[in-house]
């Protein structure tokens, strides 16, 4: 499925303009010329997209509808159905998810002496970590410093960040890059053994460490090989559908179901680290996202429940450049490394519209901008918008072969369907890409709860409004051993009393306080519903027998 | 989806449905009202989750490929295999040596491929799975970490391999010996990290930490920002 007859006169502009715009650099924005286009076009300023919490410890804030309900959802389980005595799984640090903020805790835990177990809701590693691309960065050339790292971190974020966990980012990075090389996984390097890295947007160095186009599979499959070969146990298709809290107000366990029978697990653990990533699979707004099927929040909902601050949640990350054409990859990432190869961005015209590498939220503005308030996009046949990221101008720059060499997977996922992304440009638009905020943490990962920890995409703070490029990559693996090694120090000493689920009585009764109980969703999601279901007699049948507490995931 | 949408048969384990064009695999079976719980992770053709088989009417040739990936084409008939689990050894990567002696002495039934490509043939990222294969057994581990680099380790070069070898296992083990044994070092980031300890940035950084948001914002407006390329 090449191209469309009817968009060559648009791909023709954008051939006839290249010559022109390689020699063409677009300035940056100044704040006065930022400010205003996200505020008409970033969808985080969508007011009726948003709503109040009107319940737990973040009561008053504001965040998507699709989350707030969530958030404010009714818990899966019964407290007085279940038998918090009969525990299957008696543990010291029980880690729930497995992408590489999950799996790096895993590790350190496991090194610091602690008996550990895996929680996780599809196999190992099936989670947004291994989407990743561009890369991680870390400053570690001699042209840059953390220093520069961490002015980058906070201005990408509006200021907003927390500084103790920027400094830990910043700090810690250089040597996660070592970690993970130790470990064998493979860095991109110049022949001379010096890592070949990139540029991001938002970021003043070059700084992007890669694994080809392939940066987060390669991190995820050799953490996933370590994890096996330490014979640490764990459970797949096992979400945690509720964390268990003891008498004394400590996080003490989770309770996990089994997605395929609807079995509970019951693991008492004297420490939980939370590491079950972002949020995608909500859609917010009708966007498509990059993320994996199980990004549903549940982390975020487990832990609010359980009493935990959140931060940001009101900022997503849409992603500048999703692709819209075809159809079949619509939505999926077409990773940030095309532009800082060298890539820019261009209208139906042809033209020029916005420095490519600016941070995200401008750069999707803009992208949003030119399709809805220009009329530049490209129409494509579903009726989705689109402007074109002009791929082939990075073997221009770069020399032949660059583009083969640096993004085979994008060479290879547009192949697919007749686009040779070596000679024709890819059209994009925005996608829902990663959730800016989370449960709030220290630089040791532990939360306002006592007990839980949090890890990666989940927590919140480190990257304030808006993550640069390559943090996340990073964050996961510098909060992810944190907490790992925090949670192990921690069990030492900590000692678990009764176990219950107060809390969630406690919570039930808050939400009918509310008068909303009746009026929201059960949480956590655990998956999207994508089938298409005429009239299913039999769910029907069982929605009028199940009561609220329900366990059952469909 | 327009009003010209074509509709495509397909029969999934059997059953006849009728699906608009342009549907992967995998959305054509939401489509057809499955819920999927497993055999599917990113949804991206990243993560291997997805592995399929398919033959199409006519043809009793199975095909293989990513569900998540491939598109529907008419009289597809199809089945969803789920990932199984494959022999992988234990081993700590620290007492290893970086060679092809090693790798066998880890797996020694690699001894057991003899050559008949099914594995190259399964594989839907279109990998020389056994080409690298051999290169193992001449102890080339930087060319298998060059040639399986964009493996998703789906299992299908597994799944069909009729010595029931498991090469995405072998592979991943070459490329942590690369990585970790053969690539050369960066003198750079040992540098950062020996001044990290040293405290070198420490005080900047605490300055930093202080600045209020007006302050921080200012000195990333005015920073000075390096060439991309
Ligand atoms: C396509 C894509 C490309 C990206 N590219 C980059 C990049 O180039 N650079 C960069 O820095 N960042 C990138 N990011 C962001 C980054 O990859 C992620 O933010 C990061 O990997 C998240 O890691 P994590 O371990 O926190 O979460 P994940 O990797 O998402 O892992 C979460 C795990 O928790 C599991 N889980 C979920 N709910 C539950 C539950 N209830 N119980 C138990 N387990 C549960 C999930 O199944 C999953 O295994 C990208 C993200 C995507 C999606
Ligand atoms: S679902 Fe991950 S490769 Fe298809």
């Amino acid at each position: 499925m090449p191209y469309p007859a009817y968009m060559e006169g648009s791909i023709k502009k954008v051939e006839a303009t290249r010559e022109k715009r390689l020699k063409e650099t677009f300035a940056r924005l100044t704040d006065e010329q930022k400010n205003p286009l996200l505020e008409e076009f970033h969808p985080d300023f969508i007011k009726e997209a948003m709503r109040e919490l009107v319940v737990g410890p973040s009561k008053g804030g504001r965040a998507p509808l699709e989350l707030v309900d969530l958030l404010e959802g009714n818990a899966r389980v019964d407290p007085d159905k279940i038998d918090l005595n009969k525990i299957d799984y008696d543990v010291d640090v029980l880690i729930l998810g497995f992408g590489g903020a999950g799996a790096s805790a895993a590790i350190m835990a496991h090194q610091g002496g602690a008996k550990v177990m895996v929680a996780t809701k599809l196999r190992l590693g099936d989670a947004n970590t291994v989407g990743a691309q561009a890369g991680t960065q870390a400053a570690d050339r001699p042209e840059d410093s953390p220093i520069m790292h961490y002015i980058d971190t906070m201005g990408g974020g509006h200021g907003d960040n927390l500084p103790d966990l920027v400094e830990a980012l910043v700090k810690d990075a250089p040597s996660a890059i070592k970690w993970l090389e130790d470990l064998g996984v493979c860095w991109d390097k110049n022949p001379d053994g010096s890592m070949h890295e990139l540029s991001g947007g938002g970021a003043s160095r070059l700084r992007l460490h890669s694994c080809r186009d392939y940066t987060g599979l390669e991190e995820m499959r050799v953490l996933r090989d370590e994890f096996r070969n330490r014979k640490i146990d764990f459970l797949e298709y096992s979400p945690a559908i509720e964390l268990i809290i003891d008498d004394r107000g400590k996080v003490s366990g989770a309770v996990l179901v089994n997605m395929e029978t609807n079995e509970l697990t019951i693991v008492r653990a004297k420490a939980v680290v939370m590491a079950t990533g972002g949020m995608g699979r909500l859609h917010f707004q009708g966007f498509p996202t990059t993320n994996h099927y199980g990004a549903t929040a549940d982390g975020l909902v487990l832990a609010y429940r359980a009493g935990a601050e959140l931060i940001f949640i009101d900022t997503m990350q849409y992603h500048p450049t999703g692709a819209v054409y075809p159809v079949q990859i619509l939505g999926q990432l077409v990773t940030e490394k095309v532009r800082a190869l060298g890539a820019q961005l261009a209208n139906s015209e042809g033209e020029q519209f916005i420095m490519p590498l600016e941070p995200r939220d401008v750069v999707a503005s803009s992208i949003i901008r030119e399709c809805r308030g220009r009329n530049k996009g490209i129409k494509t046949p579903h009726g989705e918008f689109g402007v074109w990221l002009d791929s082939p101008m990075i073997d221009l720059i770069r020399g032949e072969g660059t583009i083969a060499r640096e993004i085979p997977a994008m060479v290879r996922q547009f192949g697919r369907y007749d686009i040779n992304i070596i000679k024709e440009p890819m059209l994009i638009y925005p996608t829902l890409h990663y959730q800016n905020g989370g449960i709030k943490m220290a630089a040791d990962g532990a939360t306002t709860v006592p007990g839980l920890f949090a890890a990666g995409e989940v927590g919140g703070g480190v990257h304030g409004r808006n993550r640069l490029i390559g943090n996340s990559t990073l964050d996961i693996f510098v909060f992810g051993r944190r907490a790992g090694t925090a949670a192990a120090n921690y069990v030492k000493t900590a000692k678990v009393g009764k176990l219950t689920l107060e809390h969630v009585r406690r919570w039930q009764k808050e939400l009918a306080k509310a008068g909303i109980a009746k009026s929201r969703p059960i949480s956590p999601r655990l998956l999207p519903d994508y089938a298409r279901q005429p009239y299913d007699y039999l769910a029907e049948y069982a929605k009028e027998m199940l009561e609220p507490g329900q366990i059952k995931v469909a | 989806m327009t009003e010209q949408t074509k509709i495509v048969d397909i029969y999934i384990m059997g059953k006849h449905y009728q699906v608009p064009e342009g549907l992967t695999i995998m959305t054509a079976l939401e489509y057809c009202g499955y819920r999927l719980v497993r055999g599917c992770g990113c949804r991206a053709g990243f993560c291997g989750a997805c592995a399929t088989v398919y033959n199409l009417k006519d043809d009793p040739q199975l095909k293989f490929d990513l569900a998540c990936q491939k598109t529907v084409e008419q009289d597809m008939y199809l089945a969803q295999i789920p990932f199984f689990p494959a022999a992988k050894a234990t081993y700590d990567i620290e007492k290893l040596e970086p060679t092809g002696e090693q790798v066998l002495a880890v797996y020694p039934l690699i001894e057991k491929c003899f050559g008949c490509n099914t594995c190259t043939k399964a594989c839907p990222q279109e990998l020389e799975v056994m080409w690298y294969m051999s290169d193992i057994l001449r102890g080339d581990i930087p060319e298998v970490m060059n040639k399986s680099f964009d493996c998703v380790m789906c299992g299908l070069c597994a799944a069909r391999c009729p010595q029931g070898l498991v090469p995405y296992n072998y592979a991943l083990l070459s490329r942590r010996l690369y990585g970790k044994y053969l690539a050369p070092r960066s003198k750079h980031l040992e540098d950062r990290i020996a001044e990290i300890n040293a405290n070198k940035f420490d005080a900047d950084i605490e300055k930093l930490k202080k600045m209020d948001k007006k302050e921080i914002q200012k000195k990333y407006q005015t920073r000075d920002i390096e060439a991309a390329y």
